[in-house]
């Protein structure tokens, strides 16, 4: 592993705006992988978001030269993926996420945590685990974070979306808001359940 | 004249902490750690959590889910798809000015 610091995409861009290869095959390799998590959240087939991702990177080599920073790179080439991954869901006659800026009702609007943790006044029945002192630190095991993975890839496919977006590539929420064209209010409902049932799968883990 | 709503009037009196339900504040957990809660709904959020053990350890709970969500790896790129990408970034130089 290189001890130094890794080039941030600005620099890099701009370096592969004058012609360094290695510094494009760096932003290659930084996001092909989320691109291709992204994209297979629209996409029927891993082979089909393999294409869009490809087209997103020739679309992003043909318009980097008009790239102005307003936006953060990342930001910039997320929406580019966003775009041709409707477009190709479309083609497939995919259901597609965000088609419509509608209310949030598939999504659920009941509690997140489980009623019967609470009694009819509202308090906890019983105390939620306290990870902060679990000794064992399995939370930091691969196991849970396989545990985390797989209760991430049943989420319905905003909420996935969402916290893909937010806790694993660590976008912001404006980032996010301007990738998905989402009202702020949305973004965080999505963001919230999605977060809880991750929590749930891991608690339902760490209990066992 | 005994009073109409003797439980609530004892609710009132010894209410949860901030005024609010742990069954409500689990809902407001985003909200919280995204900032967005008004000043007042904040004041109150941190007033039931300094009184409320088991709500302390939902919200740390909720906090090493980020954590761990934020050390999950995306799968790695198939090696002779970045070649392809490598070519098309060859073919715009060449064609460059």
């Amino acid at each position: 592993m290189p001890s130094r610091p890794a080039a941030d995409d600005q620099s890099l861009v701009e370096r592969a705006l004058g012609g360094d290869e290695e510094a494009f095959a760096l932003l290659v390799r930084r996001y092909t992988p989320m691109l291709m998590r992204l994209a297979r959240m629209y996409v029927p087939t891993d082979a089909l978001a393999e294409d869009v991702v490809q087209e997103t990177w020739v679309a992003v080599v043909r318009g980097l030269e008009r790239f102005e920073g307003r936006s953060s790179f990342k930001t910039w080439l997320f929406r580019i993926l966003v775009n041709r991954a409707k477009t190709r869901g479309v083609r497939e006659h995919r259901s597609i996420p965000f088609a419509s800026v509608g209310p949030l009702e598939e999504d659920g609007e009941g509690p997140t945590v489980d009623p019967s943790r609470f009694t009819s006044e509202g308090a906890w029945t019983s105390a939620p685990a306290d990870w902060h002192d679990d000794p064992e630190t399995a939370l930091d095991s691969a196991e849970a974070l396989r545990v985390a993975r797989e209760a991430i890839d049943r989420l319905p496919e905003r909420q996935k979306i969402v916290i893909t977006l937010r806790d694993l590539e660590g976008l912001s929420s404006d980032e996010v808001r301007n990738v998905l064209d989402l009202t702020e209010t949305n973004q965080r409902v999505l963001l919230h359940r999605a977060r809880a049932k991750v929590r749930k799968a891991l608690e339902d883990w760490n209990a066992s | 004249m005994s009073p109409r709503f003797p439980f609530r009037r004892r609710r009132a009196a010894t209410g949860p902490p901030g005024g609010l339900a742990c069954r409500e504040l689990v809902e407001l957990v985003t909200d919280y750690l995204e900032d967005a809660l008004a000043p007042e709904d904040r004041a109150r959020f941190e007033a039931h959590i300094a009184a409320c053990d088991h709500c302390g350890a939902y919200l740390e709970q909720m906090r090493v889910t980020l954590r761990v969500v934020g050390h999950i790896d995306p799968d790695g790129l198939e090696p002779e798809v970045e070649r392809e990408l490598l070519d098309a970034f060859r073919e715009w130089k060449g064609s460059g000015p």
